[in-house]
């Protein structure tokens, strides 16, 4: 299970934050920013995984990351997910973002955090996204109006 | 972050336009979308966090006049969630505006609902009290025609949902599974997944549609029916094993390419889907090798597809190789995966290696010559610059550690932990090496200075269970006095040495430790007096760094020392400075000590010299105070009443002028009426009880949502595998290849030594002394660590020893027998079947260890005269055979001849008690077991008849009953039968009781009937927290309450108190006295049920069985 999904630039500045389990809000700041903390001393040649600590829910729970210009993406998920299976999946949610906006850049997520969350929905739908991401997001497609991108989006990823 | 803001400025006409509908009341929706922009803008431009506060708090403001205002429409509003979520999430409190994502939910039109539904789930949570607002919302749009609506009604409840309102949206949703478009068919299953990991009770019944999802022609909908079935094989595999030839079925299919192209993903076919389906073969096929040869071939398919090279295909390889080390081995698949485990390990990619190591530490135990292979490598990442590496790393090495190489092993621990910084990490070392030093510590003086450092690195962090056990250790000793009394004088000299240096603060925990210590074991000290250490331990107490909970420990430690030290100034002038102390604690223990000090001989007869194990004999009732109470009651005192009494009265008094009617009418919207059940017998209550039921509905509420889905899983198997694996050792000759690897090593450093440089050579030292144990000592690791080794100190492994001594006995006694059992059928004998859903805990065991005299071992035996020498006392003689008597035949055809001698053989008591029927358990040609139940009062009463069907006697026949976990099995006096005459049959009869309450839905067998009257009923109701609601619709047979009722008391043993009207309560017992209480209503002919008890699971799961109960007939 996915438990957290959190995106912050290079600052430490929130970008978007999902968190698919309740913490209150100040929990929330802090798990951002420790995780803040514990990414950015990390050099870009070492491992992109990290034991979460008593940051989530203990032991079981670890920190996948990557690292793209000025985002950080961190995935927090428990033992039920395979490390490198989360890693490819923060890099197709990335080319699904760069889809969506062409060029994807820290901009985009600023000014239209309402598609990446939605994109986001929950943990589980998450899993079924990462096979066939548009379908997740086929309904709010038809919601969308005629822009061609989006649909040209939509109709590259289902069938 | 100049060119960032240059960029934003560049970018924002376009990206606005980019939000703007077609046509349209276009200008105010570009007031409102670029109010966003200028607010994301502005906040971009300021400089310090507080401007940012002063300017969200200005935007929120704003905000909360345009959602309460009434010209605000519905597109405005959604402008306005946009940006009441963007405040959210930078940390403002924006509750003002839920309720209004709420309304927009319900009444916008497709893309006013959308960002309402979005708003709804981000802002609220599982718990939140408006969520119940949204219900009504999602069932409208679950029947709406639109197929977008559908589909967002389902995503949200997938999202959030309250768990008490599943039942008014749960046929609903059931109906979707059967939709014709996919997408709406997938996220009904997540919506039932998700209800699953919520309230597993509430979906039991459509388990069945389960299956038709994973069969489903869309592979989107089958994936998601994945989730559940990873979640349930988890939880219970044994329950499931029949899938696992869908499973593999399916895997092959994904393997083999048969999916559409656009589940590819850089040309591998659905890699996240193969992830699943291998982790869910990896959970069936543990410990059973029937399952695990289903799987051997798709497994050797996998691994010899995942050749791309590629990060996902490392994904599936190492999942592959996981699985190859779960299931029962097959040495082939064993040497691919060993194989790939070295290609991870060896990998020039970081995170490849990491997993190799993750992999390695997994199958280490299985097969440690994997790290004799590694072990250069694993020497390297000991050193890697990335921590990460280097905690694993460490983590592989305590799985490899033993007596030779304990020390290098904790050396490199330490020398880890004084540089992390991190809680957790140092936590979890501390552990870790405390462990290792008790196991494998090679002498005193090492294991006081490991311990030492341990607490002082540790400190205040470390888990309190590690001084403790430290103390035990010290105060209980091992098996030699000597060798305990050295090991304590050890450790007071040392704390007297660490006392002794200057200006070093140690964490208080230390402190605490070393207070006890010194206080308890002074004694043995031949240089220093006692007068010494306790002005050694009042130099600590008048230190300010020392805190307050440590200088009680301080002075109990002087107090302990002060008979032996006779007169001494210092505890005078203790004594003197604590009685004024401001510390009421510290206060009382010196006034204490005073006391005592005064009376010398009070004092040595209380603190007795090494007395510290003996139990104290303590007065826990007080009696001795019962003449003071007496007096004050005798004075009008009020009689005592305990904690949760007064609790309940303070309630009650509230109650009566507390009129809540809406807490009742949330909770219960699924019924029509909201009488509570209670009313009929206590009629005036109605209001306080409704405002009860709302007070407690909403405690247990919250509680539950955060421990079901805080639920934690164990990553690797650990105690359990690990015996589970010794029934399937490898057949490798370890031994001899460890020796050759050994060899092999020590010749290389011989033929090297010259050429090798100097680093070179210390790696390869490290790595002898690292690896030292393993190759002579390949059983260590089989057999789980704390086996083979002699310990230095027995305590805790003898614990361990022995449990997983009986782990393993009882598996190995199972496996030859307690699969083929499983084929009898039980028809409706919910004992056995209960049994067997657990079968995971391997419950119960035929072993019928006997030494048949019949005519097949005549014919085995060369002589006639050994026939009289076949007593008890030759045990071995048949020894290897006697299992195979109880391989049952495959089908069952019970004779009408034995049906009517096993009737006759019931025992008396039987007629007295409701009995299921005589069921077959197995037979053969000489020997036939068959069983029924008994229900008494305050047991499971089983009995078993075994028949002798040969013209022999049958010597020493022995019938051995395994109680599952949380069940206990007495065997009934006068039960066993050395000798079975020929064509006779015994019964032998167990009594089964319940330990302990347990949360797995198998107790059937235990309810009773609760005798008691409606009154009583109406009072315990009101007192019981846990309840649980739910509308059953009844078959037409029993439409009528008292024929629905009398199905439930007959099938279920439950006790009907009264029928009143369309209303009737019923009691019941889960033994040895857990009550629950059930209050039933018809309405046309639905059955209304609400089920009360102190114990939280049991009406979750009588519901389940009413629910099967009155559907199924």
């Amino acid at each position: 299970m996915i438990q957290a999904i959190l995106v912050f630039n290079n600052h430490g500045k929130p970008r978007l934050v999902r968190f698919y389990q309740r913490f209150p809000e100040e929990i929330q700041q802090q798990i951002v920013r420790e995780t803040f903390h514990l990414v950015l001393k990390r050099d870009d040649n070492i491992c992109n995984f990290l034991e979460g600590g008593s940051l989530i829910g203990g032991s079981d729970y670890k920190l996948i990351y990557r690292h793209y210009a000025t985002l950080y993406f961190v995935f927090c998920v428990d033992s039920s997910e395979s490390e490198l299976g989360i890693l490819d999946l923060i890099q197709v949610f990335v080319e699904t973002l760069d889809k969506c906006f062409e060029n994807v850049c820290e901009l985009d997520l600023i000014f239209h955090m309402d598609k990446p969350t939605e994109q986001l929905g929950n943990s589980s739908e998450l899993s079924s996204w990462r096979r066939r991401i548009c379908h997740q997001s086929e309904g709010s497609t038809l919601l969308q109006e005629p822009k061609n991108r989006i649909l040209h989006w939509g109709r590259g990823w289902s069938r | 972050m100049s060119d960032i803001v240059e960029k934003t400025l560049t970018a924002l006409p376009g990206l606005f336009l980019q939000n703007q509908p077609g046509g349209g009341p276009a200008a105010a929706k570009a007031s409102f979308s670029s109010r966003l922009g200028s607010l994301v803008r502005g906040i971009t431009a300021l400089t310090s966090k507080h401007e940012e506060e002063k300017l969200i708090q200005q935007e929120l403001s704003s905000l909360k006049a345009t959602v309460s205002a009434p010209t605000t429409t519905l597109k405005m509003m959604k402008e306005c969630m946009v940006r009441l979520i963007y405040c959210e999430m930078l940390g403002y409190d924006a509750s003002f505006g839920y309720i209004h994502a709420i309304k927009l939910a319900q009444q916008g039109n497709l893309l006013e609902k959308r960002v309402g539904y979005l708003a709804v789930s981000l802002f609220l949570h599982e718990s939140h009290e408006l969520l119940l607002l949204l219900v009504n919302t999602v069932v409208k749009d679950l029947q709406s025609t639109n197929l977008v609506e559908v589909c967002m009604a389902l995503t949200v409840v997938s999202q959030i949902f309250p768990r008490e309102m599943i039942p008014a949206v749960l046929p609903l949703i059931e109906d979707k599974l059967q939709h014709s478009k996919e997408i709406i068919r997938r996220k009904a299953v997540l919506a039932l997944y998700k209800f699953h990991l919520i309230a597993p009770n509430q979906v039991q019944h459509i388990h069945i549609k389960f299956r038709k999802a994973l069969c489903d022609r869309d592979v989107g909908v089958m994936a998601a029916s994945l989730h559940i079935y990873l979640r349930m094989i988890k939880e219970n595999s044994s329950g499931y094993k029949d899938l696992t030839g869908s499973f593999v079925t399916i895997l092959k299919q994904v393997v083999g390419g048969k999916l559409p192209v656009d589940f590819n993903y850089h040309s591998v076919p659905a890699p996240w889907l193969q992830i699943q389906l291998l982790r869910i073969l990896g959970l069936l096929g543990k410990d059973d090798q029937r399952t695990s040869e289903l799987m051997y071939d798709v497994l050797d398919e996998s691994l010899r597809r995942a050749e791309l090279n590629h990060n996902v295909t490392y994904a599936i390889l190492f999942e592959c190789v996981h699985t190859v080390y779960s299931i029962y081995p097959k040495s082939e698949l064993l040497e691919k995966a060993a194989k790939c485990i070295g290609k991870f390990v060896l990998s020039p990619k970081i995170n490849l290696k990491y997993l190799g190591l993750k992999a390695l530490t997994y199958v280490i135990q299985q097969d440690p010559t994997l790290a004799l292979q590694h072990q250069m490598t694993i020497i390297e990442c000991l050193d890697h610059p990335d921590p990460i590496i280097k905690r694993e790393t460490l983590e592989l090495l305590y799985r490899i550690t033993n007596a030779q190489n304990v020390t290098v092993i904790v050396q490199k621990m330490l020398e880890y932990l004084h540089q992390s910084k991190e809680e957790y990490v140092i936590v979890n070392l501390v552990g870790k090496i405390a462990e290792l030093a008790e196991k494998y510590a090679p002498d005193n003086a090492w294991f006081i200075q490991t311990m030492n450092a341990v607490f002082s690195v540790g400190g205040d962090v470390m888990h309190p269970d590690i001084p403790n056990n430290f103390l035990r250790l010290l105060a209980e000793g091992f098996d030699d006095e000597t060798e305990d009394q050295q090991l304590r004088l050890y450790a007071v000299q040392s704390y007297l040495t660490l006392l002794d240096m200057e200006n070093v603060f140690y964490p208080q925990r230390f402190l605490q430790v070393m207070s006890w210590v010194l206080g308890e074991y002074s004694y043995l000290l031949d240089k220093e007096t006692p007068a010494e250490v306790i002005a050694k331990l009042y130099k600590l107490l008048m230190n300010d760094s020392v805190s307050s909970e440590t200088k009680t420990w301080l002075i109990a430690a002087v107090t302990k020392l002060t008979p032996q030290a006779h007169s001494s100034d210092t505890v005078e002038r203790l004594i003197h400075e604590f009685t004024i102390s401001l510390d009421t604690c510290m206060r009382q223990h010196a006034f204490e000590l005073k006391h005592l000090h005064e009376n010398v001989e009070l004092m040595t007869s209380l603190l007795p010299v090494d007395r510290s194990c003996e139990d104290l004999a303590v007065d826990a009732s007080l009696s001795f105070l019962d003449g003071f109470v007496a007096e004050g009651l005798s004075q009008g005192a009020a009689p005592y009443k305990p904690h949760h009494q007064r609790q309940e009265e303070k309630l009650s008094q509230e109650k009566v002028l507390n009129f809540e009617p809406y807490g009742l009418s949330f909770s219960s919207s699924g019924f029509t009426g909201r009488q509570s059940p209670a009313g009929i017998s206590l009629g005036s209550d109605i209001s306080g009880n409704s405002a009860e039921t709302g007070l407690k509905e909403t405690n247990s509420l919250k509680l539950e949502g955060i421990k079901k889905l805080w639920g934690k899983e164990g990553y690797l198997p650990k105690k359990e595998s690990k015996t589970g694996d010794e029934s399937g050792a490898l057949p490798i000759p370890q031994e001899s290849i460890m020796e050759n690897v050994d060899q092999t090593i020590t010749k290389k450093d011989q033929s090297q030594v010259l050429t090798q440089s100097k680093e070179e050579k210390e790696k390869q030292l490290l790595a002898s002394s690292l690896f030292v144990g393993l190759g002579s000592e390949s059983t260590v690791n089989l057999l789980g660590k704390a086996d083979t080794v002699s310990h230095k100190f027995r305590r805790k492994s003898k614990i361990k020893e022995a449990k997983s001594g009986e782990a393993s006995s009882t598996h190995n006694m199972t496996c030859s027998s307690f699969s083929s059992l499983s084929n009898v059928a039980y028809e409706d004998d919910y004992y056995l079947n209960t049994l067997h859903d657990r079968g995971d805990k391997e419950l119960k065991t035929f072993s019928l260890n006997s030494e048949l005299l019949d005519s097949e071992s005549l014919t085995e035996l060369p002589l006639v005269e050994k026939f009289s020498n076949c007593s008890l006392s030759t045990p071995s003689l048949f020894a290897d055979n006697s299992m195979e008597i109880f391989h049952p035949p495959q089908s069952i055809a019970a004779s009408v001849a034995k049906e009517s001698s096993l009737a006759s053989s019931f025992l008396e008591e039987t007629t007295e008690y409701i009995h299921s029927n005589a069921m077959e358990v197995c037979n053969n040609e000489t020997i036939s077991v068959s069983s029924y139940k008994i229900w008494k009062d305050d047991c499971l009463l089983m009995v078993w008849s075994v028949t002798n069907k040969s013209g022999l006697e049958l010597k020493s026949a022995n019938l051995e009953i395994f109680p599952a976990e949380n069940f206990k099995v007495t065997e009934q006096p006068g039960c066993c039968l050395p000798i079975m005459e020929a064509e006779s049959t015994k019964s032998f009869q167990y009594s089964v009781q319940i330990e302990k309450p347990f949360t797995e839905g198998i107790l059937s067998g235990f309810i009773r009937p609760l005798k008691i009257s409606s009154e009583d009923f109406g009072k315990l109701w009101l007192s019981f927290a846990n309840d649980v609601k739910q509308n059953v619709k009844m078959s037409e047979s029993q439409a009528a309450l008292p024929s629905a009722l009398k199905t439930l008391q007959q099938k279920l043993r439950l006790h009907i108190i009264e029928i009143i009207g369309n209303e009737g309560l019923l009691a019941c017992q889960l033994l040895p006295s857990i009550p629950c209480l059930l209050h039933c209503r018809v309405y046309a002919d639905v059955l209304a049920l609400w089920f009360r008890s102190s114990c939280s699971t049991l009406p979750d799961y009588l519901l389940y069985q009413c629910q099967k109960v009155i559907e199924g007939s």
